[in-house]
């Protein structure tokens, strides 16, 4: 039930940013809505997912779009009538419309293929999970799995994790940064 | 927000709390939930709303540019670095038991404590560079 309920807030919270023209009040929409996502994540037991949701989703993400909003205008732009009625912005209008529903046809047909949530006969639970969950004490000598197999069974991914974030600084000091003469 | 007395003072006060449970995240990832990434978000966290408060320029004033540059290569090379050492303490790159520092265990648990660490320096002073380039005063 409460499952449900938090799914509802999402939606609406997805269609309340859509519509807002204040974008700094989207952007604390969508802050609203990464907290309701980690309380979700909560519920699904996946507690690490929803420490990083609510501190990289609802904390650092709304403080860097409020910080580019400094750079930008607070308010939508707003379309005159005339604006509005062009042929090419009907015809934007109608091919984002179908790229819309053809791109969410496309990912509901990709889950009913899905197993069932919790469900033990499934691929996941049946090879890896038990495997991690069984080895990783023995492996590592730490308890938290998520860690272990963040840390050590994919350190490879957690090096190229922390370069693309790495990366993202250089490239933003690149772009940004003003030289002194 | 010069002018806010309120915003600013619970801000200063706050600041070292939020580093303090920071700190605490990054070193109990191997416990509870978090590591390196959660906690070097917080602690990225603790100097924006310091910044937010304050203003760019005391911002700058506490957290120098080449400080901040610094670190944020520091907390990779340290990643990498510890793949180096497992390679000259003879094993395969990033495997931790190998490390010399008693036990496998032992040693798989402090090589991971290191590397959260450095993901913690990284992703705390990108997130910082990040905003305070962003939000450059016109």
């Amino acid at each position: 039930m409460i499952d449900i309920m938090l799914l509802l807030i999402i939606v609406v919270c997805a269609i309340a940013a859509l519509f807002m023209k204040d974008l700094l009040g989207a952007t604390i929409i969508l802050g609203v809505y990464s907290f309701i996502m980690a309380t979700i994540f909560t519920r699904l037991n996946a507690v690490d997912v929803a420490f990083t949701e609510a501190s990289v989703g609802a904390g650092i993400t709304s403080v860097l779009m409020i910080a580019a909003l400094s750079r930008t205008k607070r308010y939508e732009y707003h379309y005159t009538k005339e604006q509005k009625r062009k042929p090419s912005a009907l015809f934007a209008k109608i091919m984002s419309l179908i790229l819309v529903i053809v791109t969410g046809a496309v990912l509901v047909y990709g889950t009913i293929d899905m197993p069932e949530f919790g469900d033990p006969e499934a691929p996941t639970n049946q090879h890896v999970s038990p495997r991690y969950i069984e080895e990783t004490h023995h492996d590592t000598g730490i308890n938290n799995i998520v860690t272990a197999v963040l840390a050590s069974y994919r350190g490879y991914d957690t090096l190229g994790e922390t370069t693309v974030i790495f990366t993202a600084g250089i490239c933003v000091i690149l772009l940004l940064r003003r030289r002194e003469k | 927000m010069k002018e806010h007395i309120i915003v600013r003072i619970v801000s200063k006060f706050f600041a070292p709390f939020i580093q303090l449970y920071a700190l605490y995240v990054i070193a109990h990832g191997d416990l509870g939930p978090g590591g390196g990434f959660q906690g070097g978000v917080i602690l990225g966290a603790s100097m924006i709303l310091y910044v937010i408060a304050f203003g760019l320029d005391e911002g700058r004033k506490r957290l120098s540019q080449k400080v901040s540059d610094v670190f944020m290569s520091t907390g990779a090379l340290i990643y990498a670095g510890i793949g180096i050492f497992c390679i000259l303490a003879g094993g395969a790159y990033l495997e931790y038991a190998e490390l010399p520092l008693g036990s496998h265990h032992l040693a798989s648990h402090l090589g991971m404590y290191g590397i959260e660490i450095g993901v913690g320096i990284t992703v705390a002073f990108v997130m910082i560079t990040i905003f305070f380039e962003t939000a450059q005063n016109k």
